[in-house]
């Protein structure tokens, strides 16, 4: 991973704080501060341990720092964000943007965020970025002045180029379809797990209500009393223990949740390369066009039906020095032209050839972070059996000294 | 006079001593002196032009002398069970007579012969006969021996017999009238604390089933849902490469910690529930037995109460008063002795049941914990099979 930032400086987005402000419209709103706090670690020597520089961002600011790096590097899978809102929630957990547990698991999220970008060997060397870590105040203005909003592509252009390009990239065909899938596939396990986490609870928590029932019924019974007490504590025990089951959960769901959204970028980097390659396209057919122009004014044959040629033919023929007029124009764009169209030759292959570099490294990033995520999966559901192993273990000596 | 109860069960007109109680709970305890084993089973419906019912099959095997014969198959359908029961209640009724199932089931059910309903009602019709058989007192009724030996139609004629309507219904009579004077009034202690604790027992039984109930449904809601989510890895698994295999474990983990979840509703549909429902039926049926003897002790008290009133010719009615003393003291003796029976029995079914739902519990954990760790096992072996391959150069 060469000489990345994360390396040299330890990042950390260590706090989370509401506050209040005036947005735009100058109407007061809510929203949440996190706290960005960075170290050189060669500063780190023998036990000294130097202050860590900390600043305060919001959301929004961290947004506008994805969408510079999107913008500015089209040829890398850039880092996803952590949600904007809580998505895939099952019924105990909260939708409010203000919850301390969203707010919790969002500031791990934007953590990670920054820790991919300081790993990635591209994105790390980033000027903004660092500036982004460091200076406190006038980063806003400094990430608009890139003036990288002039550089963004319309949705409206990709959507147009995505239907009409003919020859795109096999490999870029074939990975957006993965990428589709991706998406697909993991949302779907998202919902189905939310759902599957709502009835874990409720089998869980139903069983609370044995305790109070076994306790009343206890205080008539001599024999069975004790047994009857003991049981119901355990009961107690088993309805809570599925809590701290479930945050763990929650934090393998935003492992995937991260994927979901690292499928769309992606899509970003196919949507540009079916993008330049359309814009390649028509470059070429433009200049083909005007070859063929050029052919039929110089040898006077219409090999094409055109309106040019209808005109000519009703309104009569034009004028020698016209047509040499004419001719030395379309000569001198058709240079342009082929120049242009080597320069977006060798940007395309350029871009082709670095995107699919980033796209490798993320592939297998991919593969290791995923197979991670289901390994501790598989820790997690093992400690789930296990607890449940002692609790009835203990419940089932109480009953049988019923 | 038939409020003495019948002749033909073990007559409550003698004072049950002691130690014949003791002798006849030693045979319970002992299994292999049973010498009386029934089974029901095979139900199958009858169709005719009034109406269509379902009939069991009732399988008798004695050794005792009483019975011609060592073996009888009989069929029987839901009213004969009725008439059973109401016949052990009229000729005992101090006695716990065990519950029969329900004659509707209330939600959930549409139609009476669905299947599920059937077998549900089987078992409860053949644990309410061995119940009967292993009743130290119920066990030599006349009309039990009849139900379980007696061809169709000697059945239903037998049936005709007995107290026509009219006396039982004098009988109803005047139960009732006693019971409004009390038979509360000089209850013995003893009988108050059962009231007590029946009242308490009832109420903390019915949360049970509720609460038993509730974890059925979420336990088969859980189920539903992950019937589904295993099958997505295995989708996911068709568009990756490298991690397809760890996802089809995942997969496969999931499907079989599913059929464990299964296997585990299983358990509780076919013991838990079944228990407690049985324990719901039977706190009404001891509430209705406290009753009946409140009401028996009623019948002393109001006939003494009247006699007191007449003045002199008390003579004539020492006959009377002594014969309703003798059938107080029978019936709480009977009572006294059936309730330590009956908690004793309870205490081992509660005992034994929740015990099983542990066990039940603690295997499906074992299953799915078998499930999980193999998996991790298989993913890290091909962790370190990875590594090794890395550090070649």
């Amino acid at each position: 991973m060469e000489d990345c930032l994360a390396k040299k400086m330890e990042i950390t987005v260590s706090e989370a704080e509401k506050r209040t402000g005036r947005n735009a419209m100058n109407m007061q709103e809510t929203y949440t501060a996190y706290l960005i706090e960075t170290r050189a670690v060669e500063s780190q020597g023998e036990g000294q341990c130097a202050p860590m520089d900390s600043l305060w961002r919001r959301y929004s600011e961290f947004e506008l720092l994805r969408n510079y790096l999107s913008v500015t590097y089209p040829h890398i899978v850039v880092p996803p964000l952590p949600e904007k809102r809580a998505d895939f929630v099952w019924h105990k957990l909260s939708a409010d943007n203000m919850d301390p547990d969203f707010v919790e698991r969002r500031r791990i999220g934007l953590e990670n965020f920054l820790l991919r970008v300081a790993s990635h060997p591209v994105l790390c060397q980033d000027k903004i970025f660092y500036s982004f870590l460091t200076q406190e105040g006038g980063w806003k203005e400094v990430v608009n002045e890139t003036g990288f909003q002039l550089k963004a592509d319309s949705r409206l252009k990709a959507l147009n180029a995505t239907f009409r390009v003919k020859n795109p990239d096999k490999r870029f065909t074939e990975l957006k379809h993965y990428s589709d899938e991706l998406q697909s596939v993991i949302s779907h396990l998202l919902r189905v797990r939310a759902r599957v986490a709502d009835r874990l609870y409720g089998v869980y928590k139903v069983h609370g209500n044995y305790g109070r029932v076994f306790s009343e019924w206890s205080a008539i019974e001599k024999e069975m009393g004790d047994g009857l007490q003991s049981a119901g504590h355990h009961m107690d025990v088993y309805a809570a223990s599925i809590d701290d089951i479930l945050e763990e959960e929650e934090h393998y769901a935003d492992q995937l949740k991260e994927y979901l959204f690292y499928a769309e970028a992606l899509r970003a980097v196919c949507r540009k390369h079916e993008l330049m390659q359309y814009d390649l396209e028509m470059a070429a057919q433009d200049l083909t066009s005007k070859k063929q122009q050029c052919e039929e004014l110089a040898t006077g044959t219409v090999r094409t039906f055109s309106l040019k040629g209808m005109t000519s033919k009703l309104f009569g023929q034009e004028t020698p020095e016209q047509r040499e007029a004419k001719i030395k124009a379309l000569e001198e764009q058709i240079q342009e032209g082929e120049e242009q169209l080597k320069s977006k030759n060798l940007e395309g292959r350029d871009f082709v050839k670095s995107a699919w570099a980033d796209i490798e490294r993320f592939k297998e990033q991919k593969n290791h972070d995923l197979k991670e995520a289901l390994i501790s999966y598989a820790v997690m559901q093992i400690s789930m059996c296990k607890k449940g192993i002692q609790v009835w273990t203990n419940a089932k000596e109480c009953f049988s000294k019923m | 006079d038939t409020s003495l109860g019948e002749v033909n069960s073990f007559s409550p007109s003698m004072p049950i001593s002691p130690a014949s109680m003791i002798n006849q709970y030693k045979f319970e305890d002992e299994p292999e002196l049973r010498d009386l084993f029934i089974t029901v089973d095979d139900p199958e419906s009858h169709i005719t032009a009034i109406e269509t019912f379902i009939t069991y099959r009732v399988v008798t095997k004695t050794s005792r002398g009483e019975f011609d014969s060592s073996e009888y198959e009989v069929r029987r359908r839901y009213q004969d069970f009725l008439w059973l029961k109401s016949k052990l209640e009229e000729a005992h009724p101090t006695l716990i007579i065990p519950p029969l199932p329900e004659k509707f089931i209330m939600k959930g059910m549409v139609e009476r012969f669905n299947e599920e309903f059937i077998e549900t009602r089987r078992k409860a019709l053949h644990k309410f006969l061995n119940r009967i058989a292993d009743h130290p007192t119920l066990t030599f009724n006349e009309d039990f021996k009849i139900f379980l030996t007696a061809q169709a139609w000697e059945l239903s004629s037998h049936k005709k017999q007995g107290p026509g309507l009219l006396s039982r219904m004098g009988q109803t009579v005047r139960a009732v009238a006693s019971s409004v004077r009390g038979g509360v009034k000089n209850r013995p202690e003893m009988f108050t604390e059962m009231n007590h604790y029946m009242e308490t027992f009832s109420q903390k039984i019915i949360v049970l089933d509720k609460i038993a109930h509730r974890i059925y449904k979420e336990e088969r809601e859980y189920f539903n849902e992950m019937k589904e989510y295993g099958p997505i890895h295995t989708l996911w698994s068709a568009s990756e490469e490298d991690i397809a295999d760890s996802l089809k474990g995942v997969a496969s983990c999931i499907d079989k910690c599913c059929k464990a979840t299964e296997k585990r509703m299983a358990g509780l549909s076919e013991n838990l529930l079944p228990i407690l429902h049985e324990y719901v039926l039977y706190s009404e049926i001891l509430m209705g037995v406290l009753k009946r003897r409140d009401q028996i002790q009623g019948e002393l008290d109001s006939r003494i109460d009247t006699l007191a009133n007449k003045k002199a010719e008390k003579d004539l009615f020492s006959d009377e008063i002594g014969k309703l003393e003798d059938k107080v003291e029978c019936a709480n003796n009977a009572l006294k002795a059936d309730w330590d029976r009956w908690k004793q029995n309870m205490q081992h079914d509660m005992r034994s049941t929740f015990t099983n739902v542990a066990e039940n519990n603690l295997r499906y954990y074992e299953e799915c914990l078998a499930t999980w760790e193999s998996f991790l096992a298989s993913q890290t072996v091909n962790l370190h099979v990875e590594e090794d391959s890395e550090d070649r150069p």
